[in-house]
Order: structure tokens, then C-alpha cells, then sequence
């Protein structure tokens, strides 16, 4: 099959999507520009054209709520936000009303608004540009939330949203932006809530999504090297979660470890935790533990941001932890983000 | 207008009036009606004025003051009462409450309790029209204090920049709960004007008129249709019952007695009537009349909403999400 980068697959699957149906399109904050969000707008606009393709000025929270009228209209809105922090403003429209449009009037229909947010790290994006916020949007009923970790999946689950009739985030790490994997051509949908095995493994088991599924792989491939066989579980959606793949999967090794992106109060790492603590308690060999950013904001320094943010290096740690008579420690690994080289 | 045109004005008026007067009995008297409810009496020249305006096909949206302009643009009766007393057979299915109505039929969009919230829905929604080139409006309700929300000047931004079908109607009823205007807003300053600044055609007009709301909205309207771009309508009125609830409140805690009957004395209905008896001279029967069959409608949608079942319990869940096909539902929420 041949390979595509993930912004690559991104704007394959938007471009698909617009064709396929005349009544999606895509509007945010510089998704005309030459640059097209990272590339993954441009192809888009260059194709339909400013009519389909459209900037909108600075303001988040209408940008949401005209999507929501839009979508209740029968318009497909995808809109692109460069910096996920920005959706903190976007929040009364899409949890207060979005989110709760079908339920609270009667089920008579839903408000499909698709909103793709890139979530920064490295380069001392800080603490209000490095925030991945899965377990914000993650908490609320009626919500849809995904965080794609390969390009295919990027697509997969871009197509899926696009065509379904669910209010959806897409959480989208800019570490993953240039990584290239083997994508269909075809637009094909990836359901939600269905989880992958990454890899395969009998003695821990690691849950993540997004890049922390190729720290977790990274980290699997150094522990194998001690004889230490990691299972990796990949969620792809946290909203919703795939709970029966995750308990399986710990019911085999015994073992977890949750890598995150966020922070572990009240995070992706506490929930996948809680599912395993109320579902397969008894398969539990060794206390859970969670690899996620110390309870901090995202520091700018380039000491503090590589002690922020979790690393292949310490899910490592934290799974020779659980493992009677493994090695003390592994060699260590280089951060993720080495040799970025922007777009900043 | 014909005189037939204004006389419906005025029924509609009254119809409106005589539900949610009995409706606010009721509340107080039953505590059956089990959700937080904000009655239009007093205000109701603004939403009869403006959906008179309108075409089915015209969608309006909302604030949390909702019986009124749902009722005008068409919304059913009888769905309201059943909602309000939380029945399956309410417009939203007992899941919304007063403050989350809706009508598609009637093309009633939705209320919502968050202020300010539907203005960039009815943007969004005249937006999909301007893409359709359907010739369709959106119109959003809303009152004084939205416009101190950021989302209002997000909105009306967006709508000039865009010149699209979108009326927006505030209703100045002169206080966000307990705080006046002038403890909100500068000294000098008024709604309408800022709806100037962004472009676009505004007026402030007299909200009690329904003669005077409806002959700017119907201008307003019928421009936005031609595609001549948003229109923001200031409307002054006035509020008679307490924010939220049946009863009344001018005991000095925040307005005064004589603040509320003056405006009382300015009461819509009995504008309207004044303006209308030397062309009508029956006005005042014909009001008794309408009140009388009123009453009656009244009462048969409350006798539906009480007979109506409440929700299943077993269905508590249903409606958060589309249903999914077997396949795609291995993930539990």
C-alpha cells in the first residue's frame, strides 16, 4: 500500500470528504492561507476554492456556534483550529449546546460539527500551546472524541466524523504531523470507539493514544531488547473508549501502564484506570500507573519542557517497575521531538 | 396592513398572554411544572410583531424567555404545556424544560438558557442559507444583558462581514435579572448603535407597538431575504412577573411599584387597542372573545400535558448520540 504522512492523509480525507458531499466544508482561523494549517487545508482549498474553504475571523466562540446553526441547517461544518488551546473559547458552543442538542430537544437530530484542534509540543510552545485537551471534552455526553496516532487513522476517523451525525473532535499532536504510514486510497472510515492492539504483548500492558502510542512503541522495543514483552493498546477514540479491548488486553498481562499526553487528575490515564479497576480488578498484578505530564503548566525552557513532557523513557521505567527480576534500568532514549525544525 | 392583519396582531397577542397567565397559576399553585420557567407578560408586542414577519420556512431562535416567540412563530400548544409539565408529549420529549423548546414544523429552531447562545446558531443557520441561495431568514431573540456577552459581537461581525439573512432581535426589558441597564452598560451608549458600527442596518423601535415592532421587522426581514444583509432590531419593553417564576416581584427590592405599573399602563395589548378602536371600534369585545377561546385552547393543552405519560425511565439514555449500526458499537460510552 502506499505511504502518506499524516497531514498528508489529513487533507486527503478532507478532500474526499468534499467531494463525496457537496455539504461539507471547512472554515477556521488561516485555512486559506499558503501554508493551509500544517498543509492539510491547502489541497482543500486549491480544489473547491474559497467558497468551501473559508477563514473566519477571531472568534472562537461564534466560529463554534455559527458551525452549530450551520450543522442544524444541514451544512457539514469541519472546522480547523492550529492551536487546540484556542478551544477553551469554542467551549460554550460545543459542550453547552453541541453536545446536547439531540438530547435536549427530544432527539429530533444531532449538529454533526466536526472540529480537527492541533495540539503543540516541543519547542517551548508552553503552557498555553502544549495542551491536549482529551479529557475536557472527553467528560461530556454526546460528544465524540479522537485522537488519531497513525495516518490512517487520521483519515479513518476524519471520513468516519464526517459522515456521521455526531458532534466530534479531532485531537491532532503535531509530533505525528510528518511520521508516514501505509493509508488506503479510498476514503474508508474508522469506527469509533474501536481500539487497536499497536503491538502485541504478554507481560504489561500499555494504553495510550495519539504520539504516546509510538512512545509506548518506542518504549516496547527497548524493553523487548531486555526480554520484557509490552503489549501496546492504541484507543484511537477516548469518547468512546474501547473498554472491552483495554480489559482484554489486561486481563492477559496483568499489568498496565497508562501513557497520556495530559495530565493525570481527573485525565484519560484516571478513566482508563477506573474501567480496569471496576472491570478486571482481579487480573491486577501490581498497582496501575500513569506516565503523564507532572501536575504543572507546559513549561518554555528546553531543560523543563524535556522533564515535562512523558517520554518513551519513563513508560519504560514504569513497566520494568512492574516486572519481577527485569533489569533496574534501560538505556535511555532521545525525546520524540529531537530535530524539529518547524513549522512553529 | 389590512385592519383583518392588525386584529390577528392583537389575537396573538392575547393568546399568548391568556397561556402563560394560566400557565403561571398553575405553576404556583400545582408545583407540577418542574423546570426553571421565564414568562414573557407584558413583552409580548416583540415576538408577535417579529414572527408576523416571518415565513414558516424562516427559522427563529431563541433565549431562555421562550414561551412567546415560540408560540408566535407557530410552536403547538398543546407540545409546549406537555413540556413544561416534563410529558413525552412535550416538544422536546420532556427533555428540555421551558428553557429548551423547539418546533421544526413550525420552524421554531430551539431556545436555549445560556445567554447570547443562539445569536451565532441563527448566523450559522443563515449562513447555510446564503450557501443553499435559499430564500430563507434566520431571526435570534435575545435580551439586553446578551448583548454584553462576547459572542454577540462575534456574531454580528461575522454577519456583516458575510451580509447574511440574519435578523437580530433584542429585547430591552431594562434588567438582566435584578441589575438595571444603566448598572451594565455606559451611560450615553445604546444596543442598537453598536450593531452600527459594524455595518450593518439597525433600529430601536417602541417594543410595546406590536404595529410599530412589526412593520420594521417585516422590513428587516424581507431585506435580509433580498440579500441586503443582517438587521438588528432594539425593541424596549418591559418584563411584569419576576425573572424566572410565576410571581410578581416590584416590591423595591430592585424596581419599584410605580416603575412597574407605569409600564403596566403601556401594557401591549392595550396599546394596540387604543391604536385600533377608531378603525375597530369592537376591539374591546372582540378581546373578550379571544380570551374566552383562549381559556378553552388553554385548557385543553393542559388537559393533553396531564394526561400525557412521562418519559420512560429505560429510555433515560436514548437520543445522546445517533444510532449506531451493531457493528461500530464494540465501545461502550
Amino acid at each position: 500500500m502506499r505511504k502518506l504522512t499524516y497531514w498528508q492523509a489529513i487533507s486527503e480525507a478532507t478532500v474526499q470528504c468534499m467531494a463525496e458531499d457537496p455539504a461539507v466544508f471547512v472554515a477556521g482561523e488561516g485555512v486559506d492561507d499558503d501554508k493551509g494549517i500544517y498543509g492539510t487545508t491547502r489541497a482543500a482549498f486549491e480544489r473547491f476554492g474559497p467558497t468551501r474553504v473559508i477563514d473566519v475571523p477571531n472568534s472562537e466562540n461564534a466560529t463554534a456556534g455559527i458551525a452549530v446553526g450551520a450543522a442544524a441547517m444541514g451544512r457539514r461544518p469541519l472546522i480547523v483550529h492550529s492551536r487546540a488551546d484556542f478551544l477553551f473559547l469554542a467551549m460554550d458552543a460545543l459542550v453547552n449546546l453541541a453536545a446536547k442538542w439531540r438530547y435536549m430537544y427530544g432527539d429530533q437530530g444531532g449538529v454533526p460539527v466536526v472540529t480537527r484542534a492541533v495540539v503543540g509540543r516541543g519547542w517551548g510552545q508552553g503552557a498555553t500551546h502544549s495542551q491536549s485537551l482529551q479529557s475536557v471534552f472527553g467528560h461530556f455526553p454526546g460528544l465524540h472524541v479522537a485522537m488519531p496516532a497513525s495516518p490512517a487513522d487520521a483519515k479513518g476517523l476524519l471520513v468516519q466524523a464526517l459522515r456521521a451525525q455526531t458532534p466530534t473532535l479531532l485531537l491532532e499532536n503535531r509530533g505525528l504531523y510528518r511520521m508516514a504510514g501505509e493509508v488506503p486510497e479510498e476514503a474508508v472510515a474508522v469506527p469509533f470507539g474501536r481500539g487497536r492492539i499497536a503491538r502485541p504483548g504478554t507481560d504489561v500492558t500499555v494504553v495510550a493514544a495519539s504520539l504516546m502510542v509510538h512512545e509506548a512503541e518506542r518504549a516496547a522495543d527497548l524493553l523487548a531488547e531486555q526480554g520484557i514483552s509490552v503489549e501496546v493498546v492504541d484507543v484511537r477514540s477516548v469518547r468512546p473508549l474501547d473498554e472491552e479491548l483495554i480489559c482484554a488486553s489486561v486481563a492477559r498481562t496483568g499489568r498496565l501502564v497508562v501513557a497520556d499526553t495530559s495530565w493525570a487528575r481527573y485525565g484519560l490515564a484516571a478513566e482508563v484506570a477506573a474501567v480496569v479497576a471496576e472491570n478486571v480488578f482481579d487480573a491486577l498484578r501490581r498497582p496501575v500507573r500513569r506516565v503523564t505530564p507532572p501536575d504543572c503548566p507546559a513549561p518554555v525552557s528546553h531543560p523543563l519542557e524535556e522533564a515535562f513532557h512523558p517520554t518513551a523513557d519513563r513508560i519504560a521505567a514504569a513497566c520494568l517497575e512492574m516486572v519481577d527480576g527485569g533489569p533496574s534500568q534501560v538505556r535511555k532514549l532521545s525525546d520524540v521531538t529531537a530535530g524539529f525544525v518547524g513549522p512553529y | 396592513m389590512t385592519t383583518n392583519d392588525r386584529l390577528r396582531l392583537v389575537r396573538d397577542m392575547v393568546r399568548i398572554r391568556c397561556a402563560e397567565e394560566t400557565l403561571a397559576d398553575l405553576y404556583r399553585d400545582e408545583q407540577l411544572m418542574r423546570t426553571p420557567t421565564h414568562f414573557s407578560i407584558g413583552q409580548e408586542a416583540t415576538a408577535v410583531g417579529v414572527c408576523a414577519a416571518t415565513r414558516r420556512t424562516d427559522v427563529v431562535y431563541s433565549a431562555h424567555r421562550s414561551h412567546a416567540p415560540y408560540l408566535a412563530k407557530g410552536g403547538d400548544l398543546h407540545a409546549l404545556v406537555a413540556e413544561l409539565y416534563g410529558k413525552a408529549t412535550g416538544c422536546a420529549g420532556g427533555r428540555g424544560g421551558s428553557v429548551h423548546l423547539v418546533d421544526h414544523a413550525a420552524g421554531f429552531g430551539g431556545s436555549a438558557a445560556i445567554l447570547g447562545e443562539m445569536i451565532p446558531v441563527a448566523v450559522g443557520a443563515a449562513w447555510a442559507f446564503a450557501m443553499e441561495g435559499a430564500p430563507r431568514v434566520a431571526l435570534t431573540f435575545f435580551g439586553d444583558g446578551a448583548s454584553e456577552e462576547g459572542v454577540f459581537h462575534e456574531s454580528l461581525n461575522f454577519a456583516a462581514l458575510h451580509r447574511l439573512p440574519v435578523v437580530f432581535v433584542c429585547e430591552n426589558n431594562q434588567y438582566s435579572i435584578a441589575s438595571p441597564l444603566s448598572a451594565r452598560q455606559p451611560a450615553g451608549t445604546s444596543i442598537w448603535q453598536r450593531a452600527l458600527g459594524y455595518g450593518m442596518a439597525a433600529s430601536r423601535i417602541d417594543g410595546n407597538d406590536v404595529f410599530a415592532v412589526h412593520e420594521a421587522a417585516r422590513g428587516a426581514v424581507e431585506a435580509a431575504r433580498a440579500g441586503h444583509g443582517p438587521h438588528l432590531l432594539e425593541l424596549d419593553t418591559y418584563r411584569w412577573r419576576e425573572h424566572v417564576g410565576p410571581n410578581w416581584d416590584e416590591d423595591g427590592a430592585y424596581r419599584t411599584h410605580a416603575e412597574v405599573a407605569s409600564w403596566m399602563g403601556r401594557c401591549p395589548i392595550r396599546v394596540a387597542a387604543d391604536a385600533l378602536r377608531a378603525e375597530a371600534p369592537s376591539i374591546d369585545a372582540r378581546i373578550d372573545t379571544w380570551r374566552a377561546e383562549c381559556a378553552e385552547e388553554v385548557a385543553r393543552a393542559v388537559d393533553f400535558a396531564r394526561a400525557g405519560a412521562f418519559p420512560d425511565v429505560t429510555d433515560l439514555l436514548s437520543g445522546v448520540y445517533e444510532p449506531q449500526p451493531l457493528a461500530a458499537t464494540t465501545g461502550r460510552n
